[in-house]
Parts: C-alpha cells; sequence; structure tokens
C-alpha cells in the first residue's frame, strides 16, 4: 500500500541504526511526504520514456593507460582503523 | 573596504600595483572576525594557509603576471564545504565525515588557483546539502546577514551569506534543486547554477548525481561570468561533463538585450506566492521589457509535479550514494558485533535526521514492489517536465520567475515540517530536472523587516551567455545590486 511505509524495515535496508523515537517521528513525516507524492499517479506516463539523464550522453571510454593516482599512504590517510597499508575491518569469518 | 569590492575593480587595483593581494586577503580575514561569530557562514578557514597563497598572488603579480593571464589573481574565494581543497578538512556540514582531510582537490579548485584564486574556507551548509535553510548542518545554522534571526536559504546558505556579508569576493557553492538559486535570493547576491555537464563534478562529494552542479556566487553578474569562464570545461575525470566549447562569457554582458524573447510561465503564479515578491518580479519583468526584451506567456504545464518528482529522484541516488559512509574506508566508526552492525550504528550516529528521512525515502522508492509506481514514473514525470522546458524554448530565448516564493523565513519555522520545506524550492526544481542553466539575481526588497527579494532567469542547455546578457543589463539599470546588509547583523 503506497503511502504506507515500514520505516524500521526499510532503515534496516538502508543500514541506519534508529531510535525508537526516531522511528515515531520518521514514520509520521514520511507518510506525509509519500502523500504529497501521490499526486504523481493523476498523471498519464504510458508511452514515455523515462529520463535518467537530462544531458543525452554516451558512453565515455578513455584510453586503458596508468595515471597518477593517491599513494597507499594518501588513501588511508583518513581511515578510522588501519595497519599494513590496509583497512582493518571487523572480523567476517570465524 | 577591499573586501567590499567586485572582481574587477580589485584585478583593476591589484595590476596598477595600488594595492596588494595580502592587503585584500586581510581585509576578508578581518571583517570575518567582526561578523562571523553571529553569522557562521563558515565551517573553519586556515588564516595561515589564506595569507601564504595571498604572498604568492603578490610575488606572481610583482613578476609581471597580469589579469589577462590569470583572471583570479589575488581575489578571495570560499568554498563550500561540500567541495574537496587538498589538505583541507571536509565534512559535507556533517559528523559522519569525522576529522576528513581531503587527499585531492577537486577539478574546480584546481582550476580557481590555476587562474590565481585564493581559495580559502570551509562554508557551511545543510547536511550533505539537504535542506533549504542550512539549519540541517552539524556545525549549527549560518544567520541571514540582513536579518539573524532569518535563515540564510539552503543548502549553500554558508556560500551565500559569506559573498552578501562581504566576508570573501566571491564563492562556490552546488545545485541540486535550487541550491545555489535560493540561498543567493535570500540573501541578496548573484548565485548561478549551470548547466549540467558545464563544469566538472570531480571532487564534489555526490549526493543525487544526475542533478548535482557546481556554480559560483557572486555580489554582481560580472564577476559571476568571470568566475564560470574560470570553472567551466570539459573534464577527463568526470564522464558526465560536456566537451562544448567554453564560451568568453564576460563578453556577451554588453547589456543588448533588444529583440531577445522572454517567457513567463503563467504556472508559476501560485497561491503560496508572496504580494511583495510577486510585485517585485512583475516589476523587474517591466523593467526589462522597457529596457527592449519582449515578454511573451509561456506553459509549463507538468511544474505542479517537479517538487514530487524530485523528492523522488534525488531521494533514490541519495540513497545509493551515500552507501560509501559506512565507517570503513573514512571518517566516524562506530564499532559494532559484525559488519553489518558497525554500519547501522556508524550511520545512525553520524547521519542527522534529514539526511536520515532522506535515505530511507530513497532506498523505500527503489525497494522491491515500489520502484515501478514511485522510481520509474518519476522519471517519466521526468521527461515530461525537460519536454515543457524544451517546447518552451522554441519560442523564448529565456524564462523569468521568482526565485523563491516568499523572502527568508525565520529560523525553526518549517525545522519540523519537511514538507512545507521542500515546498519552498518549488520555482527551483525544475531545472535541475530538465538539466537546463539559471541564476538568481537581486530584484528589491520587502518593505518590513528589510529581506532581499530574487528573479530567477532559466536558460536553454548551455544557454548560460543569454542568462548572463539578461542579468547584467537588468542589474546595470537598477540600484540593487548597490544594497549592503547592516555591517553588524
Amino acid at each position: 500500500m503506497p503511502g504506507d511505509i515500514d520505516v524500521q524495515y526499510v532503515a534496516r535496508l538502508a543500514r541506519i541504526a534508529l531510535t525508537p523515537a526516531e522511528e515515531e517521528k520518521f514514520g509520521a513525516q514520511l507518510s506525509h511526504v509519500l502523500g504529497y507524492i501521490e499526486k504523481l499517479n493523476q498523471l498519464d506516463v504510458s508511452g514515455i520514456e523515462p529520463t535518467a539523464h537530462a544531458v543525452p550522453l554516451v558512453n565515455v571510454v578513455r584510453a586503458d593507460e596508468v595515471k597518477p593516482s593517491l599513494t597507499n599512504e594518501e588513501a588511508l590517510r583518513n581511515a578510522p582503523v588501519k595497519a599494513n597499508g590496509l583497512f582493518l575491518v571487523p572480523k567476517i569469518v570465524e | 573596504m577591499l573586501n567590499q569590492m567586485t572582481i574587477s575593480q580589485l584585478a583593476g587595483q591589484l595590476g596598477r600595483r595600488q594595492i596588494s593581494a595580502r592587503e585584500i586577503m586581510a581585509a576578508c580575514l578581518e571583517k570575518i572576525q567582526r561578523v562571523d561569530g553571529s553569522l557562521h557562514a563558515f565551517i573553519s578557514y586556515d588564516a595561515a594557509d589564506a595569507l601564504a597563497q595571498a604572498d604568492a598572488a603578490d610575488k606572481d603579480l610583482a613578476a609581471g603576471t597580469t589579469h589577462r593571464q590569470k583572471p583570479l589573481l589575488g581575489i578571495p574565494i570560499g568554498i563550500k564545504d561540500v567541495v574537496a581543497v587538498r589538505d583541507q578538512p571536509l565534512n559535507c556540514g556533517s559528523k559522519i565525515l569525522g576529522s576528513f582531510v581531503s587527499p585531492y582537490s577537486a577539478t574546480v579548485v584546481e582550476k580557481l588557483k590555476a587562474a590565481g584564486a585564493m581559495v580559502f574556507g570551509r562554508l557551511n551548509m545543510d547536511e550533505f546539502a539537504m535542506g533549504s535553510s542550512t539549519e540541517n548542518s552539524a556545525f549549527g545554522v549560518t544567520r541571514n546577514p540582513w536579518d539573524a534571526t532569518r535563515i540564510s536559504g539552503g543548502s549553500s546558505g554558508g556560500s551565500a551569506a559569506a559573498v552578501a556579508a562581504a566576508e570573501c569576493i566571491a564563492s562556490l557553492g552546488s545545485d541540486t534543486g535550487g541550491s545555489i538559486r535560493q540561498p543567493a535570493a535570500l540573501c541578496g547576491c548573484v548565485g548561478l547554477k549551470p548547466t549540467y555537464g558545464r563544469v566538472s563534478r570531480y571532487g564534489l562529494v555526490a549526493f543525487a548525481s544526475s542533478l548535482d552542479q557546481i556554480g559560483p556566487f557572486a555580489r554582481e553578474v560580472g564577476d559571476s561570468a568571470t568566475v564560470l569562464g574560470v570553472i567551466s570545461g570539459h573534464d577527463l575525470r568526470d564522464s558526465t561533463s560536456v566537451p562544448t566549447p567554453v564560451p568568453d562569457y564576460s563578453a556577451a554582458l554588453d547589456g543588448q538585450i533588444k529583440g531577445l524573447k522572454l517567457g513567463l510561465p503563467k504556472e508559476y503564479m501560485i497561491g503560496g506566492l508572496d504580494g511583495e515578491v510577486s510585485g517585485a518580479v512583475q516589476a523587474a519583468v517591466k523593467h526589462l521589457e522597457k529596457l527592449g526584451a519582449e515578454i511573451v506567456e509561456v506553459s509549463l504545464p507538468h511544474t505542479e509535479y517537479a517538487v514530487a518528482t524530485y523528492y523522488i529522484i534525488a531521494t533514490a541516488e541519495a540513497s545509493a550514494n551515500l552507501a560509501r559512509f559506512d565507517g570503513i574506508r573514512y571518517g566516524l566508526r562506530v564499532d559494532g558485533a559484525d559488519p553489518t552492525d558497525l554500519y547501522c550504528k556508524t550511520r545512525g550516529a553520524g547521519f542527522g535526521a534529514e539526511v536520515k528521512r532522506r535515505i530511507i525515502l530513497g532506498a523505500y522508492v527503489l525497494s522491491s514492489g515500489y520502484h515501478d509506481a514511485y522510481y520509474l514514473r518519476a522519471q517519466k514525470v521526468r521527461t515530461l517536465i525537460r519536454r515543457d522546458f524544451l517546447e518552451a524554448f522554441e519560442k523564448v530565448d529565456a524564462i523569468v520567475t521568482p526565485t523563491a516564493p516568499t523572502a527568508a523565513f525565520k529560523i525553526g519555522e518549517k525545522a519540523d515540517d519537511p514538507l512545507q520545506m521542500y515546498l519552498s524550492d518549488i520555482f527551483t526544481i525544475s531545472c535541475n530536472l530538465g538539466g537546463i542553466c539559471g541564476l538568481s539575481l537581486p530584484c528589491g526588497f520587502t518593505a518590513n523587516p528589510k529581506l532581499p527579494i530574487g528573479l530567477q532567469i532559466l536558460g536553454k542547455p548551455f544557454g548560460e551567455e543569454t542568462i548572463l546578457r539578461l542579468a547584467h543589463a537588468y542589474e546595470q539599470s537598477t540600484h540593487w545590486h548597490k544594497e549592503k546588509p547592516p555591517e553588524k547583523p
């Protein structure tokens, strides 16, 4: 049912932890917004092509040549946790 | 008052060696120290680096470099906190980037520096450019230089307020649904959103990739043309930038608008339009007619669907773009029992309310079972909106509208009502959906309190010369751009 949004479920899909207060507040606000968006159902869009991009561009390719890029040190400069030139992440496989 | 002057005035005096770049930079820094405590246009600025750039510019001038070679030599330009400047912080007005420092510069920043500009400061914004008031920044609200109890507009509120208050000479912002034009209107300066593809977005943190575009803020149209000329052009590092040649925008500012056809869209005279705003825009249209433009009524029949279309497409793209903020490679990390728990906790703690709402809305309209009803339908309506513009532009050279339905509203007034906030973008959003260009310039003030009103001029794809020509002719024959906000807000 459009307009009926399960905020807890969608927040989980989007990997965002919400407090119960946020869930309640966002649920009400987003239902309101979705109610407004229903407006689009007034239009007949049959036979209309979707626009993904305003400027008609075809695939842009370049020669497959090595160009200068960030060094390992610079790429890791903002890492929350790093070691041995790598990003450290929580254990995934036991 | 070097910080109050235009680029062409400063360039003249620098060229004659009557002033130094260091004096200009010092005047801006002094103004920031005096007023930014109450305005809060800047999240931060690196005064030592700014003055070092000034000294380098002075050396360049002493060696005989001219403004013909480097059009922005010795000009201080502030940067919205969403554009990367090497070795400077980048936060996008959010907590989630933590103590991020950019490892590289955006193409626009490289171009500004190559043109001699002194690039400095991190200008405040709604978090990830999501908002219309700069109230959604994790670093506090940017206030309006004309009335500190009111918003500066958004999302580029810091970029607009800093230029209007003469804390810098020009600035860069980004515009996804009006984020340059609306704050320019509300703060009383000139804001230009170039055609999609005109300016490289390499080094711009993505919000909605099919809509985002970088553009300049300035106090006069001539300065907008100068900065636009510097930052425009094809870039191999942004595959959506277009290899259309960059014209000499300044050369278009010859005051000749006789015979240009201006469209007035009948759908823009909506109920929520403030009487004083409507009056100022109608007077501006009459003035343009007196200058020789021909006024033609046009129809953009799908205007009323633009806000709904935008909040599907922009949030869908944002939900994908902002997936990269996961606590792994940069910024904030909140530890969790497993990777998924880490992502959820990091994003829950790092994102503010509006960003969370939009990511959730975007994930929803893309989710299984809803994709066709929302996202695909919105993309089809986008086709209709773009078609409206292209049909109108067969009859006219530019379209004139109000930039925003009201002057700056009070801080807090719409903070708890997202839909009302979204509707304040009603006149600016279609331009991004259609991929056309647009600018806002001052066209009057409300009576009490005295607040700026903006006139929006929309142009054809790559029609920046025409809208700049019109804006310049209007500006130079009116006095609005000479009005200054109070010295201390």
